[in-house]
């Protein structure tokens, strides 16, 4: 009885020491470690313009002008929203509940996911007239798993020069140029996938047409 | 593939170090970091009141029962109460009661299955007190009962070690150190750690943007050293914060392996380094290639089944040349998303980097498998403790065949031991698929169910798997945060993880009391390519004859519908 006595008392112990090193030591030490060494990572990669963050180089934006690149199929609409989405609307429905991540999780046998893939490529095709349905790479008409992937393949950027072009007033061979300063390479030319940047694109062509305007 | 090939290489040599590391820490041997961490422990233990003595079988489970009930009292009572707590920026709410127990139950038992969504359903505070204390303390229990099978398969006592000194060593001189490195490495690549609220910023198109902060580089690298796999955020490391780049993807899944794997190593010391010095053991080479092959089929089948992509997309009329991508991250793509699937169930981690509700039927069927195996390496020490279940059923039976008495590092196994091993083998599947079928059967359960057909079932089952593997990861359509599913789940995790530590420990106090009776010319060699493939045969054959027929309805029958 004693012993089990003196375990107890070594258990709620050695819980509150570990609770206090692990739960708070730890976390306080690498934010202070972090935050010293690493500060624009640390706290997001955020871009600014002007002072004003716009967003992260490493989270996705959606985009629904046709002189920007868009991104991915997301469940979540990479948290992007306006001051209406925040009230309730007609029907009681809030359009944005709050930051969250995530995707659809349909099976692939799923009959949702036909339907929405459909739809997509309609709204695609009828945006970009002059792209056929068999250059549609399955990348930009597929969710992605968090919802705020950042990236797009190269042949998903390529496919929607044309379009860009034309509401941007910039030439075909200037947003091709984009593409390729915006397009990562596979790390060390063998792990991942090449792949575009989709904001950081469409932060230089906001560039662009600004330094045209003036 | 390249890229495969190449992690794997990285892996083996930091694996063997890591096992010699883990050896001379299990043995109390000098290591470099002892000038500091004597010290470091010496306060601890002065702390708590922990002397030196050695414990027997049931004193060791019991300490281990009772921290662990205590931390799950401190953790439930937080998670209840969090709104009124300081470093809460962000305003989050108490969390519900059913919601709480199963949040609680998950990362005591190292399964970090999460029903609620960590951006809106946990404060700062609680992401450190609860969720990376947790990883810590349950990764450290799983390990200390590791050690403790370990020692007495190779001891001739039962009483030996201390389940208290144990844990913090492993604490101290495993997680601690390497989660730290872990942690900037992780930061360097883009991940946050910082303290502030969450930001909102206004895009180029003149919208709102929310970006979800807080403390991720902490909580991600233990979440992988310790094989727990509860995510920061609710998409946990398909989440660009959780996981930026591919070299973070490639840091995350060798963290991940580094120490499960390095168990079997330093196993292998402990036997070996009983007559001569060797890089690694014998017996524990035949059992690591056995995990090893286990691996490498799930491996392939994934890559396979992910790159064929979906029949369904193709039948669109666009162009599926990157694979299935439904799910999937563009800066991993189909290949880094497969060896991370494959490692993260093997391994019994239980994040995710793609979601795994959305692979095709077979890349499904292999993280479902992984789990249902729940030997492939496995989490934490439970991972080789559950292995070596296999390792003594495969004497028993081998023996059997041949006519001799079954003996295993010179102790032989007998009817008490073999009834537990098969108790042991048992309570997992019957886990699974009991619950399951209740599942199916009641219409709470049902609820949950959000894919129509075949996949619905998958669904259930991997839900049940995952909890009773102590994985974590889910088929995360399953609407599972409801009272049926928080409680089922919880039990299933409860009973996964604490029977089957109990009863391993018992059969290794029993081995552990035994005379030790020499090799003889009779005796059967276990530490052979012979053997290895026997183990993975009998595994194999264990697990098909219990899961084949719920894998049949489940992911098979999903298979052929797409391809008819």
């Amino acid at each position: 009885m004693r012993k089990l006595f003196m375990n107890l008392k070594q258990a709620i112990l050695i819980t509150i020491t570990m609770f206090i090193l692990c739960g708070l030591i730890y976390p306080f030490a690498v934010t202070a470690l972090a935050q010293g060494l690493l500060h624009h990572q640390a706290n997001g990669s955020l871009l600014e313009i002007n002072g004003k963050a716009v967003g992260s180089e490493l989270i996705g934006q959606s985009f629904s002008a046709p002189s920007y690149f868009w991104g991915r199929v997301s469940a979540i609409h990479y948290n992007v929203y306006t001051e209406d989405d925040t009230v309730p609307d007609k029907n009681g429905q809030l359009n944005y509940s709050g930051v969250t991540s995530g995707t659809f999780n349909y099976a692939p046998s799923n009959p949702e996911l036909k339907k929405r893939i459909e739809a997509d490529i309609k709204k695609f095709l009828l945006a970009n007239p002059t792209v056929k349905r068999q250059d549609i790479p399955a990348d930009l008409m597929t969710a992605s798993g968090s919802g705020l992937d950042p990236h797009i393949s190269v042949k998903a950027a390529n496919i929607q020069v044309k379009r860009i072009a034309l509401a941007s007033g910039l030439s075909e061979e200037e947003i091709e140029k984009i593409i390729e300063e915006n397009t990562e390479k596979r790390t060390l030319g063998i792990f991942g996938e090449n792949k575009v940047n989709v904001l950081m694109a469409n932060l230089t062509i906001m560039k662009k047409m600004d330094n045209r305007q003036e | 593939m390249w890229q495969i090939a190449i992690v794997l290489i990285i892996y083996l040599p930091l694996v063997i170090l890591t096992g010699h590391y883990l050896y001379r820490v299990t043995l109390h041997q000098k290591t470099w970091l002892d000038p500091i961490l004597d010290k470091v422990d010496a306060v601890i233990y002065k702390l708590c009141g922990i002397k030196q003595v050695d414990m027997n079988g049931k004193e060791y489970v019991l300490s281990l029962i009772l921290s662990n009930a205590i931390m799950v009292f401190i953790g439930y009572f937080l998670l209840r109460i969090q709104s009124f707590l300081f470093l809460n920026p962000n305003n989050i709410s108490n969390m519900e009661a059913t919601l709480s127990f199963n949040t609680i139950i998950s990362f005591i038992t190292n399964t970090n299955l999460q029903h609620y969504s960590g951006e809106s359903g946990l404060s700062y505070l609680s992401q450190m007190l609860v969720i990376i204390f947790m990883m810590f303390t349950s990764a450290a229990t799983g390990y200390a009962a590791c050690m403790a099978f370990c020692r007495r398969l190779v001891a001739k006592t039962d009483t030996i070690g201390n389940f208290f000194i144990d844990f913090v060593r492993v604490i101290t001189r495993i997680l601690m150190p390497i989660s730290i490195v872990v942690a900037i490495i992780l930061v360097s690549q883009g991940t946050p750690q910082t303290l502030s609220a969450n930001k909102t910023v206004q895009t180029i198109e003149g919208k709102l943007q929310d970006i979800a902060l807080g403390p991720v580089a902490s909580l991600e690298s233990i979440k992988h050293i310790g094989t727990n796999g509860g995510g920061f955020n609710g998409a946990n490391s398909t989440t660009p914060f959780e996981n930026p780049t591919v070299l973070s993807n490639i840091v995350e899944m060798l963290s991940m392996m580094l120490l499960p794997g390095a168990c079997v190593v330093a196993f292998s010391l402990m036997i070996a380094y009983r007559k001569k010095k060797t890089i690694f053991g014998k017996q524990g080479l035949a059992i690591f290639a056995a995990m090893s092959i286990l691996f490498l089929l799930g491996l392939v089948t994934v890559y396979i089944a992910e790159k064929a992509g979906n029949p369904i997309i193709s039948e669109l009329g666009i162009t599926q040349e990157l694979g299935s991508m439904e799910g999937k991250e563009m800066r991993f793509g189909v290949v880094q998303s497969a060896l991370f699937t494959t490692v993260t169930t093997a391994f019994t981690t239980g994040s995710v980097n793609n979601m795994h509700d959305t692979l095709t039927p077979l890349g499904g069927l292999v993280p479902l498998f992984n789990m249902m195996l729940n030997v492939v390496f496995g989490g934490k020490g439970v991972g080789l403790m559950n292995m070596m279940m296999y390792v003594l059923l495969t004497i028993f039976i081998a023996c059997l065949m041949i006519g001799r008495s079954p003996q295993f590092l010179g102790k032989k196994i007998e009817e008490k031991e073999m009834k537990l091993i098969a108790l042991c083998i048992l309570i997992h599947p019957a886990i699974i698929l009991l619950f399951s079928a209740l599942a199916v059967v009641t219409p709470t359960g049902i609820a949950g169910i959000t894919n129509p057909g075949a996949h619905g079932l998958s669904q259930v089952l991997y839900e049940f798997a995952s909890a009773s593997a102590n994985n974590g990861s889910g088929f995360e359509g399953l609407a599972d945060n409801s009272t049926f599913w928080n409680v089922t789940t919880g039990l299933a995790m409860f009973f996964g993880r604490y029977l089957t530590i109990i009863i391993q420990l018992a059969i290794a106090s029993l081995l552990a009391k035994k005379f030790w009776h020499s090799d003889s010319i009779g005796t059967l060699k276990t530490d052979n390519t012979t053997f290895t493939f026997l183990l993975v045969a009998i595994v194999l054959m264990i697990g098909a004859l219990t899961f084949l027929p719920a894998l049949a309805l489940g992911p098979i029958t999903e298979h052929l519908q797409l391809y008819s």
